[in-house]
């Protein structure tokens, strides 16, 4: 048995310890949310976040991350999401939708570590995840829309922030 | 929902002929309309208090609007642009738009194949008289029951913003409240639609509706289908095509954890497993021998060598017009190039899946497909159940591109779920994804031109030498183009025949398609083809022929520009005369780029211009070349008439997404073979555009007045040519091989 934590709740799984995140978080824990694209941490699909962090859950083992706070897509909140949702919309971004959870989950890491990214910060960041359909100009302005909004509102924001 | 298929009057009929030594011919004539079709009540579920008088539009009695959307939503954003023109004629209120995906019906075929598919670009341009039809005729339900209610004549009324009002009292009844009343009334034969001008929904950059299950986790793909008792199964292909199973040794898996059955199934073995993980381990340790055949010394280079040599063969005439051979002759100026095409891989977000479940008579299969309707034909053919018992679930499609018009994961998981007797979802890995594809066909292209005393060309022959997607393609879909009534021993007959007839009648027509014929003005054409197909599987890749033609067609006139000494924008608005609205199209991609062809700041220009299937694009290309040799893409700048443009914002993605999609075949990746197998097998060596390689787009629309036509793969074609063309403005080389060599560029 393996405990992870996964969007602040606790789950016992009885999975080889090898297994990658990826397969438990959606075939264990039903969160399909996260995508498998290509398995070799190529294309960033599957991209979660460990404490914090963005991580390719698709080469990540479950004995590594045990006891660490993991967040999926379902399980993402706070004002960098709400802001990020806003320019996600705003800029009617995904197509097929496949990649979006994981671009939206580097998005999320790229703007709790810098609230202010220019081109260049989106293009190191960002660089990681593919989207076949091409979304990438939508990313691009939803990523400065949401940095745009959180700047405005963080101080009513900043609540929520902390409780986190 | 009780489906019965097989009494349907059917117009569309087979025509057989004995011709020759030849043997059986067969012709399909594809009618459309005349069709029996399910009536509203049993294509919706509902009750009186629902309005639902089509197969399009269901009305709840909280005025909520469903609209059925009988297309799969790959990104394109069909579930958002359909349900507009339905709402503009409905006079509906935006905001209470839902969509479903329609099941497979047979109101639900796509006009322009008579059979459910996603594919061609088609959607918009075949749904729009339908579907405005189909609002305005609910439009004038709606009035008359609340004209009814108040008593009054229906010419006082009118809908607007998802309710009707009284002109002259201001009365006001919401959809939802008239739902009920005008279920009773009869369905108006004849509705007047609305002038373009009138348009308040149409035009506007409306949100989609399925962005928000996208941004968090919910939107449900078919890898994401749950069922209780699910199993899930890998499938190893043979690694060379069409090599079958020898030996396999299923002890050495069967006691490792979680696997449930080690099969052999008619595309390769199947490891079924309790999750994916396991049956992957399974799959990856699981010995298989494979049988030989004579695809196994297949080689890219070895092709390319081959083709070079058959290219100098007469082909089979797929267009010819004057007489191009006295006109070279006669010409001042004669010029050719050859163009080399690789392979190309779909590579889809989602790799291939398919979940089924056969149970009590009846199959439930939950396809990420483009094509419902060879979904069932292919889960009746396995399963030996009615049409009217096999229910075509279609979830949200992590990209098609055409992959999905094939039903190969369809198979695998049908007959899988049939040996098992357990619900299955079949998931492919990446590798198998790469190397088990219906490729863009690869090809090489022998083109020539001769040039009169003022540098116009007046004659143009090309070449193609290759395979024909085509003659992969019918035979395997040409069952579920079959009417209904067809028993399946006609059926499975006609097919096999067809596969074996149909490859050796049909090349040459479609994998000419933007070549045959080019909208220039040039008076001598010949156009043929030397068909060789070394057997790798092909299908049809976004935009199909267009994508290797009009990179041919569009390097070669500008090829011809360079020879003439004349400006490329130039010479093309020329050889467009008498055809205003391309050279309008032209003219403003030029006018907002401020086009010269000569270098400025550093950046290059490429121009490309295309008529495809009725939507005319000119794309201008702005790029860089390092000395290096590192070519990056700028800008590009693109104009587009596509008729009334539904959503404007959903062309821009769709012309975003193009040049994203041309681009990785024009910078960066190809497939290629050797010994029989694809070289590529992931990301790593097929890898795709990333963000920081992303050109800034500029997208300008024709303001048209004309029916819509397609937009979702138009700019893929486009593309190589810009910035090809661009790249020769800056260094004086013509790529003639795409993707490009950057060793090819360095500045010595």
């Amino acid at each position: 048995m393996i405990t992870l934590r996964v969007n602040d709740k606790a789950y016992k799984v009885d999975v080889d310890p090898e297994t990658p995140l990826l397969w438990v978080l959606r075939e264990q824990l039903g969160l399909t949310g996260t995508k498998y694209s290509c398995g070799i941490a190529e294309c960033g699909a599957c991209t979660v976040h460990i404490d914090g962090e963005p991580v390719l859950s698709c080469i990540t083992t479950i004995e590594d991350v045990s006891g660490q706070d993991i967040t999926t897509i379902e399980g993402l909140q706070g004002w960098i999401a709400d802001s990020l949702r806003e320019g996600w919309i705003n800029e009617d971004v995904s197509q097929c939708g496949y990649c979006q959870p994981g671009q939206i989950m580097t998005a999320a890491a790229l703007l709790e570590s810098n609230p202010h990214p220019n081109d260049d910060d989106i293009n190191n960041a960002m660089s990681g995840v593919y989207c076949r359909c091409g979304t990438y100009p939508e990313i691009r302005k939803a990523i400065h829309h949401a940095s745009s909004v959180s700047s405005v509102s963080s101080v009513s924001w900043g609540v929520d922030h902390e409780k986190k | 929902m009780k489906k019965n298929k097989v009494d349907k009057g059917r117009r569309r009929f087979l025509k057989f002929g004995v011709m020759g030594s030849a043997g059986l011919v067969m012709a399909v004539y594809f009618g459309t309309g005349g069709e029996k079709t399910k009536k509203a009540f049993e294509i919706w579920n509902k009750d009186s208090s629902i309005l639902a008088p089509n197969a399009w539009i269901s009305i709840d009695s909280t005025g909520i609007v469903t609209v059925r959307v009988n297309h799969s939503e790959l990104g394109q954003g069909i579930t958002t642009a359909l349900p507009m023109i339905i709402a503009e004629e409905l006079e509906a209120d935006w905001s209470r738009i839902r969509f479903e995906i329609a099941p497979a019906e047979a109101v639900y075929k796509n006009p322009a194949f008579n059979s459910q598919l996603t594919a061609a670009s088609t959607s918009v341009k075949t749904s729009w008289d339908i579907l405005r039809k189909a609002g305005a005729a609910v439009r004038e339900m709606l009035i008359a029951a609340a004209a009814s209610t108040w008593n009054v004549n229906v010419s006082e009324c009118r809908a607007e913003k998802g309710a009707v009002i009284h002109t002259t009292s201001g009365q006001r009844l919401e959809f939802g409240k008239l739902a009920g009343r005008a279920s009773r009334l009869p369905v108006p034969k004849k509705v007047v639609l609305k002038n373009p001008d009138e348009f308040k929904i149409i035009g506007q950059p409306l949100k989609r509706l399925d962005s928000s299950s996208k941004f968090n986790g919910s939107a449900v793909f078919g890898i994401d289908v749950k069922l209780p008792g699910l199993l899930t199964a890998t499938v190893i292909h043979p690694p060379v095509f069409n090599a079958r199973v020898k030996l396999f040794d299923s002890d050495t898996i069967k006691n490792m954890k979680g696997i449930r059955h080690v099969l052999e199934i008619d595309n390769g073995i199947a490891v079924v497993a309790d999750s994916f993980w396991q049956a992957k381990n399974g799959a990856d340790t699981l010995k298989i021998e494979w049988t030989h055949n004579e695809i196994k010394d297949l080689d890219s280079e070895k092709l390319l060598k081959r083709w070079g040599e058959l290219s100098n063969k007469e082909g089979k005439t797929i267009h010819e017009q004057g007489n191009p051979k006295e006109a070279l002759a006669n010409s001042s100026k004669e010029i050719k190039a050859v163009y080399e095409l690789p392979y190309q891989a779909h590579a889809t977000a989602e790799p291939m899946n398919c979940t089924a479940y056969i149970h009590k008579g009846i199959c439930d299969v939950w396809a990420p497909t483009q094509n419902q309707d060879a979904a069932q034909e292919m889960a009746a053919r396995i399963t030996g159940l009615k049409y009217e018992n096999i229910n075509i679930h279609t979830p949200f499609v992590g990209g098609g591109f055409g992959r999905r018009i094939a039903v190969d994961y369809v198979a695998e998981a049908v007959q899988i779920a049939k040996m098992i007797k357990a619900p299955v979802k079949v998931i492919w890995t990446r590798e198998e994804d790469m190397t088990n594809d219906f490729y863009r066909p690869a090809n090489t292209n022998v083109i020539k031109a001769g040039l009169n005393e003022q540098g116009f060309p007046v004659t143009w022959s090309h070449r193609i030498v290759g395979p024909d997607h085509m003659a992969h393609m019918l035979p395997r879909l040409l069952p579920s183009f079959l009417p209904y009534w067809i028993p399946r021993s006609l059926r499975d007959l006609v097919s096999g025949i067809a596969n074996r007839v149909l490859p050796g009648v049909i090349p040459g027509k479609k994998i000419s398609e933007g070549a045959s014929h080019i909208p220039y003005a040039i008076e001598n054409i010949n156009v043929d083809y030397v068909e060789d197909d070394p057997g790798i599987p092909l299908g049809f890749w976004r935009s199909v022929a267009f994508s290797h033609n009009t990179f041919v067609v569009e390097s070669f006139i500008d090829e011809i520009a360079a020879a003439a000494e004349k400006d490329p924008f130039k010479l093309r608005l020329k050889l467009l005369e008498g055809k205003p609205r391309m050279q309008n199209v032209l003219k403003l991609a030029a006018e907002k780029t401020g086009w010269t062809n000569e270098n400025t700041n550093g950046l290059s220009r490429g121009i490309a211009f295309l008529d495809f299937h009725g939507t005319i694009l000119c794309f201008i290309a702005e790029v860089t070349v390092s000395p290096k040799g590192h070519v990056k893409v700028q800008r590009v700048i693109c104009a587009v008439d596509c008729g009334i443009v539904i959503n404007p914002q959903i062309v821009k993605s769709q012309i975003s997404g193009g040049i994203v999609f041309g681009l990785t075949a024009t910078l960066k990746s190809s497939i290629t073979v050797r010994k029989g197998r694809i070289v590529e097998s992931n990301f790593d060596d097929f890898p795709l555009l990333r963000i920081d390689e992303m050109p800034v787009v500029d997208v300008h629309m024709v303001k048209s007045a004309q029916p819509p036509t397609g937009i979702g793969e138009s700019a893929v074609p486009l593309i190589a040519p810009a910035v090809t063309n661009a790249v020769f403005a800056a260094t004086g080389k013509r790529i003639r091989r795409i993707p490009i060599d950057n060793q090819t560029l360095i500045m010595r």
